[in-house]
């Protein structure tokens, strides 16, 4: 454990900024693909339930 | 006895396999992913030279890592359905494209950022970093071909084409962009040679590796499925799917 | 068969003259921009000159790539060049050098004026020429590609330039690099090879891209 003290491990030697910005980015863009991504799913199932829907009620 | 392999290529049968999938595959990436980044910040040592900021190359090197093979898989894939006319395998072409483009684009941002502390500019033309961008300029090129098509088959075939040339093609770039910056500039600028690999960088770095693969395979197969619904909905089968509501 | 298709595309080129001389005239107009952009300084322009040459040259091409497969993709004289017993390749080859002769050739012989005008050496501009003449039939090869596969589409023209540029940047690379390592006394030897080379590769690859591009997209 190579760190000291919570602050030290923030400003990581000075260049917090790059490092925490970087892996900062790389948090935003993959919570985003996987938000991106099921939400998509999401929508077209809800959208062909709908379509489906009173076809199922005819059938019973 | 003999694995039928063919039984998955049907996109119904694949919908249900990937369904089971993804939630292996999403616990297995993010274990991966937390423990890659404790070995990243806490177990790797301060480089010498660089000091912290070398800890970007934990996610930097793995996108980029990312950005080459995913290419090269949607261009095997793209061969796969333009050679068996196969929809499926054409369909998860189209799935991996974002997902490559995504991570080119994290491999650039991340690459200026390490490249501001250590270079003292937020881009230079380094032969990696251009074709990294050229990368990024073939993934768009797919995917907008791709939307300004709306038959799927047409587009399909075509994205395939242009992946497939796009694939020949990368060598080249990166051959030429390589020759291209040590012509220009006198002293080439290139990335300081990557710090002497301590173990526990190079672990830190294919478990990070290790946790994007993971990953784009838990999207891409999310995404399949996506494009699969979109594709099948007049299907008898997508009407039963309702049932379930899986 | 090969000839024969060559020889059409140029009597219809011919028709319409005024077509050439547009690809042409935003040739020139292109390079001559840059100075105004950029000022008059004289060894900045002429540092310059290779490269802007070649994007200009770039540029043109592509532009007018959408005429290989329009007009006879509007008329169906496309449907019968398919269903035709000839070999679909060798018909895309002949497309698209006609469409290197019609827009290529009128870039290279114009290029030594430019070179003028921006006040390069004998030399290079001997060189830039060189390097146009084996660099500009690579364009019209790989742009073929990109034209079959955007044929019909509504967005066509801007989806072609973003299919095609990635494509085209060893040439750029190349080409204007063979202009500016004879100025630095280098020698182009070594790049015009090369351009050589991808013209080879072009060659022998585009025609069958191309062709399955066309079937793709006429289907």
């Amino acid at each position: 454990m190579n760190w000291t003290s919570w602050s030290d491990f923030i400003s990581m030697g000075g260049y917090g900024y790059y490092v925490w910005g970087s892996y900062l980015i790389s948090f935003i863009c993959i919570a985003g693909e996987i938000i991106l991504v099921s939400n998509r799913k999401r929508t077209l199932l809800k959208q062909i339930s709908l379509t489906k829907a009173p076809i199922k009620q005819e059938r019973k | 006895m003999a694995i039928n392999w063919f039984k998955y290529s049907s996109p119904a049968s694949f919908y249900t396999l990937a369904g089971k999938m993804i939630p292996y595959f999403s616990v297995v990436a993010s274990g991966l992913f937390l423990l890659g980044l404790y070995i990243s910040f806490f177990i790797a040592p301060t480089d010498s030279q660089q000091s912290e900021a070398y800890r970007i190359i934990f996610i930097h090197v793995p996108a980029a890592w990312m950005s080459m093979f995913l290419y090269l898989i949607m261009a095997i894939w793209a061969a796969i359905g333009l050679a068996f006319n196969t929809r499926l395998s054409a369909m998860i072409a189209t799935a991996i494209a974002p997902t490559g483009a995504m991570f080119t684009f994290l491999a650039l941002w991340t690459g200026a950022l390490w490249g501001k502390p250590m270079w003292g500019a937020w881009w230079v033309w380094d032969a990696r970093l251009t074709s990294e961008l050229i990368l990024l300029f073939l993934y768009i090129g797919f995917m907008s071909l791709q939307a300004a098509i709306n038959d799927p088959r047409r587009a399909d075939k075509a994205g395939a084409v242009i992946a497939l040339v796009g694939a020949v093609n990368i060598p080249i770039i990166y051959f030429s962009v390589k020759w291209w910056n040590t012509l220009h500039q006198g002293a080439s600028v290139s990335l300081t040679q990557s710090p002497k690999m301590a173990t526990t960088m190079l672990t830190g770095m294919l478990i990070m590796g290790l946790a994007c693969w993971i990953y784009s395979i838990v999207v891409i197969l999310i995404r399949t499925r996506a494009i699969i619904l979109e594709r099948e909905r007049h299907t008898v089968w997508v009407s039963e799917l309702q049932g379930s509501s899986q | 068969m090969f000839l024969w298709v060559i020889q059409r595309d140029l009597l219809l080129a011919m028709r319409r003259r005024f077509d050439i001389l547009t690809t042409l005239f935003f040739f020139v107009i292109v390079v001559s921009l840059f100075p105004l952009g950029i000022g008059p300084e004289i060894n900045i322009l002429r540092t310059i000159a290779p490269g802007v040459v070649w994007v200009a040259a770039l540029l043109a091409s592509m532009l007018s790539l959408g005429r290989i497969f329009s007009n006879d993709y509007l008329d169906g004289t496309l449907e019968q060049m398919l269903i035709s017993p000839q070999s679909l390749s060798l018909l895309v080859l002949g497309k698209a050098l006609a469409h290197w002769l019609i827009t290529g050739i009128p870039l290279i012989l114009i290029s030594p004026l430019l070179g003028i005008q921006y006040n390069l050496p004998l030399d290079a501009i001997l060189i830039l020429a060189l390097s146009l003449l084996l660099g500009t039939p690579i364009l019209s090869l790989i742009g073929a590609i990109g034209a079959a596969l955007t044929l019909g589409l509504r967005g066509g023209g801007m989806l072609v330039s973003l299919l095609v540029l990635p494509l085209y940047i060893p040439v750029l690379v190349f080409g204007s690099g063979a202009v500016e390592a004879s100025a630095g006394g280098l020698g182009a030897g070594a790049h015009l090879s090369l351009l050589g080379a991808f013209l080879l590769i072009a060659l022998v690859i585009t025609p069958w891209a191309t062709a399955s591009a066309l079937r793709i997209s006429m289907e």
